[in-house]
């Protein structure tokens, strides 16, 4: 018997795709209501002729933090790659459907891509700060859009620093070589970078799995901080982190999204059988 | 469900299963106990509870064991949440049954009294909501939970009959007032116990379908 409350799925336009939404009745999310920054129309993701991602439709809400999560090769991290099209310099690859950030067709041939990832920063999975100053890291992306007053670059650093919340830590060192920071730090300096071309979507592709539990603690802490301004989405094979840090959780397998749902839910009582069996992990 | 953990659930179903028989023969030796006038027996159902509380506690330690050290989801952590609720139930059952062992105790060593009370109804119904209750649970049987908690309309009726029979009996028979105190406290020592069985049904529900029905049963049913 099927929940009264399982994912409305709604009919989209020709076809036979559904677009799994999350439950309205989310009063208890500060982002419920609010226009979807994310939206995934009938998304495919082709590598040659094989499918990565396979006809997903789904919007990820403005100020939320969603988790995509599945088994290896399920197309999480295409899916990921593809919001900022990072898949772009893989040879032979081509989409269909349509994915839209604020509105604009990503895919569309008229996108200017430096446009793009300056609203769609990435933090990757291993840390990779450049071989700079902590100061020359951060101030690496405001210095191409065009800003070149000292004191602006100045006040950006300790600004963004202070939003990864590591300015106390390293207001004495800027100068010095990020490569000297520890692993954990050398992360929220990633994210530092990437926030100071004020983005307004974070894309983390498992930005935690090379780091110990107290520097993941810290990230984990720091998406909750940035959780509202910033809309995050996070790819993560570490289940309880996904439960711990998102308001969604996306389930995907074998390249389609299988269930879209508030994470409370979805980790108490899934609507579907295939995500029960993962994330009990009875199979995968 | 990693092997391990696999494991530990097993072995909590099977703590769980040992406390749900040990609290049915419990209740069942009560009831024996009054229908028999049997003194005896009830003192065995209170020396025994000690072995009901020292079971709820190993059945508690396992789920905080389980949840702390594996971190279950969905229907594993709902089968967790639902035994330690279950438990707490049981428990509270086996108390009851104490209670009532100590009102045929009493009963025992005192002259029946002249108005025949037929507990055997309710006690019936009462053993069979519990039994239904627990068969639901292993068997992950909802219909089964659905018709404890129609059945349980039926003993609270009882237990109101039972309410104006003693006080009848009162008036008619002022000397065996003590006596007829204890059996009206039997009544509704069972009816709590039906309460329970109710539920332990509800939390059988909310494990198979991950819907909590509680305050509102007559919608669900």
């Amino acid at each position: 018997m099927e929940p009264k409350s399982a994912v409305p799925l709604k009919k989209t336009g020709a076809g036979n795709a559904v677009r799994p939404q999350v439950a309205a009745d989310s009063a208890a999310y500060v982002d419920s209501g609010k226009p979807a920054v994310i939206s995934a129309e009938r998304f495919s993701f082709f590598y040659g002729s094989k499918c990565g991602v396979n006809n997903v439709s789904m919007d990820i809400r403005t100020g939320s933090v969603t988790a995509i999560i599945g088994p290896s090769g399920c197309g999480k991290s295409t899916f990921l790659r593809s919001i900022n099209r990072m898949n772009d310099l893989i040879p032979n690859t081509r989409t269909e459907g349509t994915l839209a950030v604020n509105g604009c067709d990503v895919y569309d041939k008229r996108t200017n891509l430096i446009n793009l990832r300056q609203q769609v920063g990435m933090v990757f999975q291993k840390p990779n700060p450049f071989a700079k100053t902590i100061f020359e890291n951060i101030v690496y992306g405001p210095r191409l859009q065009g800003v070149r007053s000292k004191r602006r670059l100045s006040e950006m650093v300790e600004k963004c620093l202070r939003d990864s919340a590591m300015w106390d830590e390293v207001k004495d060192d800027l100068h010095k070589s990020a490569l000297a920071l520890s692993g954990g730090q050398q992360q929220r300096l990633c994210i530092a970078r990437t926030l100071a071309t004020k983005p307004n979507v974070l894309l983390m592709d498992e930005p935690c799995s090379a780091l110990d539990p107290i520097a993941t603690a810290r990230i984990e802490d720091l998406i909750a901080q940035l959780k509202g301004t910033y809309t995050i989405v996070i790819v993560t094979h570490n289940m309880q982190q996904a439960a711990r840090v998102s308001d969604y959780t996306a389930f995907f397998c074998l390249g389609e999204l299988i269930e879209y749902d508030r994470t409370d839910k979805l980790f108490t009582n899934p609507a579907k059988k295939a995500t029960e069996d993962y994330i009990t992990g009875r199979f995968g | 469900m990693t092997a391990h953990m696999a494991n530990e659930i097993q072995k909590l179903k099977s703590k769980l299963l040992f406390l749900c028989s040990l609290v049915e023969q419990s209740l069942w030796k009560s009831v024996k106990s009054l229908r028999q006038r049997d003194g005896q027996l009830a003192k065995e159902v209170i020396d025994e509870d000690v072995v009901i509380d020292q079971n709820e506690v190993d059945v508690e330690e396992e789920c905080l064991k389980i949840l702390a050290l594996h971190q279950p989801v969905a229907i594993d952590l709902r089968f967790i949440v639902t035994a330690l609720k279950i438990n707490d139930d049981l428990e509270r059952i086996g108390d009851l049954s104490v209670n009532i062992a100590e009102r045929s105790e009493f009963l025992a060593r005192h002259d029946p009294v002249p108005t025949p009370f037929d507990f055997d109804t309710m006690a019936r119904i009462t053993q069979q909501m519990l039994r239904d209750s627990l068969d639901a649970l292993v068997n992950t049987n909802c219909a089964l939970a659905v018709k404890v908690l129609k059945d349980d309309d039926h003993v609270d009726a009882i237990n109101k009959e039972m309410y104006d029979q003693v006080k009848q009996a009162i008036i008619d028979h002022p000397q065996y007032i003590e006596s007829l105190i204890h059996l009206l406290s039997v009544s509704r020592h069972l009816e709590r116990i039906a309460d329970h069985a109710v539920n332990i049904a509800e939390n059988v529900i909310y494990m198979v379908e991950g819907r909590i029905i509680r305050h509102k049963t007559e919608e669900y049913q």
